[in-house]
């Protein structure tokens, strides 16, 4: 799997900030830099907003990528249309994207309101998948999902992601419409997050790949800004309702399920919790959940722009002036196969300790004896999040026991004598009696 | 081959916090690579019983021992005691106060599930003194 959170390692210092916020513990700190265990990474971008050097980036695309295709089409994100302040049409966005080299747009929200559509006529009508059932739409979560909670792989919805479906729909308007090869049209998708850079390049239910490339709203945001003020004409251009647009916020598919119970969680932490909840069989009163990684879903992600709560009141205005729905599935010349996975998602367990239980047994029996020797201040000295995290490593040969500040305090005290040992350590480590510099 | 042996102190009076045991196990036995029906079953006993200590006797201890074959969970608290064993093991039987109820406790399915979700499954209660429920659940 290719991963689109990336280091930038002239400017990462070290600094450990990043290892404590990571929820699947992927990050350490090796050689006064940040190393991502690929393995475990959902790519939820949460070192990447934590950052303070800025060191920690989504590997989106350069705008010279549209040079490569006679045709490029833009599938934006509905969190786009969130990042303007005063934005009254949708059009506006649209046509700005014809203004700064996209020869043409297809709404990831029309895709979405296509998603929807087919979820009332006939998700509920097969009937026979487990209850709850859980969005497919947030990336962060099918991968955090087949990574830790492999009872709930079942109960994901088959559907496609809706940049996915529009990138499928685009093409093949573009194709029609041009009489270009397929492969002569550039199809590249607006995205709010990491996650959805790294779908694009590797997608969880497809076989291949729908996506020529991506870019972040963060990059779009700003070159769209003049040329959206500057417009001469606004071509109408957008074809989604409220129910499309909706998806951007967390909340909006659950809701454009119209009768269905639902239930929306955002924020990484409580997504956890909730599946947490879910695998023990708790269930909530809702026949569908969605779980969005980010604060007030899509329109948190860490490569938007604004504020997400004030990105949230502006999509809630924006809807106002907006038809609930404009497209319909039966209508849009789609096979029910088109918007389905391609292939099941899959167990992949990455906090193994070993492939044989008894071996993985023995090591646990190692982390927990280790474990009971640091001072489980969880200080990060050692470049793990937590001291249980240190343990693992040590016993995983991915770190040596003395990296752990209080370890070497142990030689120093054996080699220079109590009273020194202190001396070596910062403040608010230090055991002996209190002296100036403590203050 | 020794077995893995993992404490974890249940608070009273804390409903909002039960389920951080079985959370916490859940993910140790994960990266044992147990089945993950072992795991699930191995969880929802952990979380009812969890539950129970917390309403009914201000909280205890859960010790669980994992073998290669076999996992034990073994909850312990120094509560009321059950007089009624068998009435309690009724499925919609509880002697849970207002306050669970309210937070949506107290259906009566805890120990009955504890029971569907184990293959053995052990209760030792005095009455005044305490309980202890100890599940078996073979892998």
């Amino acid at each position: 799997m290719k991963h689109s959170v990336a280091l930038e390692h002239q400017r990462c210092r070290g600094c450990t900030t990043c290892i404590k916020v990571c929820p699947t513990e992927a990050i350490r700190v090796r050689r006064g830099k940040a190393s991502i265990l690929h393995e475990r990474c959902i790519d939820c971008g949460r070192c990447i907003q934590s950052c303070p050097h800025k060191a920690i980036k989504s590997l989106s695309d350069s705008m010279y990528r549209l040079e490569e295709f006679s045709c490029c089409v833009a599938v934006p994100d509905p969190a786009l249309y969130s990042q303007f302040q005063h934005l009254e049409y949708i059009d506006t966005v649209l046509n700005g994207l014809q203004a700064i080299g996209f020869h043409r747009v297809f709404e990831a929200a029309k895709a979405a309101e296509l998603l929807s559509d087919y979820a009332r006529r006939y998700m509920k009508a097969e009937g026979e998948r487990p209850i709850p059932q859980i969005s497919s739409a947030c990336p962060t979560v099918l991968r955090l999902i087949q990574m830790r909670f492999p009872k709930l792989i079942d109960q994901i919805e088959p559907t496609i992601t809706p940049i996915e479906l529009a990138a499928i729909l685009a093409r093949r308007e573009a194709a029609a419409e041009t009489g270009l090869p397929p492969g002569r049209i550039g199809v590249f998708s607006i995205v709010p997050c990491s996650s959805k850079v790294t779908l694009s390049y590797t997608p969880e239910y497809l076989d291949h790949p729908v996506l020529d490339g991506a870019f972040s709203i963060r990059d779009i945001y700003l070159r769209l800004l003049k040329p959206m003020r500057s417009l001469e004409e606004t071509v109408p251009l957008s074809t989604s309702g409220v129910m499309g647009v909706g998806w951007c916020a967390c909340g909006g598919e659950g809701a454009a399920r119209l009768d269905e119970s639902y239930l929306a969680v955002d924020g990484i932490g409580n997504v956890i919790r909730m599946l947490e909840e879910l695998e023990d069989g708790r269930m909530p009163e809702a026949s569908f959940v969605e779980l969005c990684a980010c604060t007030q879903g899509c329109l948190g992600g860490c490569l938007t722009v604004e504020n997400p709560y004030i990105a949230r009141a502006r999509v809630n205005s924006l809807m106002k002036g907006l038809p609930m729905q404009k497209v319909y599935f039966d209508e849009a010349g789609l096979t029910q196969a088109e918007v389905l996975s391609q292939h099941p998602l899959k167990y992949t367990p990455a906090f193994l300790l070993d492939e044989d239980r008894q071996a993985a047994m023995t090591k646990q029996l190692q982390i927990q004896e280790l474990e009971t020797k640091l001072p489980g201040l969880h200080c990060s000295s050692c470049g793990a999040p937590t001291c249980r995290a240190f343990a693992e490593d040590v016993v995983l040969g991915r770190a040596s026991e003395e990296d752990c500040i209080f370890k070497v305090r142990e030689r120093m005290r054996y080699m220079a004598g109590p009273a020194a040992a202190d001396e070596y350590l910062p403040a608010p480590f230090r055991r002996g009696p209190e002296n100036p510099s403590d203050r | 081959m020794e077995t893995i042996k993992l404490v974890y102190p249940v608070e009273g009076g804390d409903l909002i916090e039960a389920g951080e045991a079985s959370s916490k196990m859940k993910l140790t036995l994960k990266k044992l690579g147990l089945p993950p029906d072992i795991i699930r079953r191995a969880s929802i006993c952990m979380y009812e019983g969890e539950i129970n200590m917390v309403i009914h006797a201000d909280g205890g201890q859960a010790e669980v021992e994992v073998g290669l074959d076999e996992i034990t969970i073994r909850m312990e608290d120094h509560g009321p005691g059950i007089p009624d064993v068998n009435k309690a093991m009724e499925e919609g039987f509880s002697t849970a106060g207002d306050t669970a109820r309210d937070l949506g406790f107290g259906a009566g399915m805890g120990l009955p599930n504890i029971k569907r979700y184990s293959d053995k499954m052990n209760i030792e209660t005095t009455v005044g003194q305490g309980t202890v429920v100890t599940v078996k659940i073979k892998i």
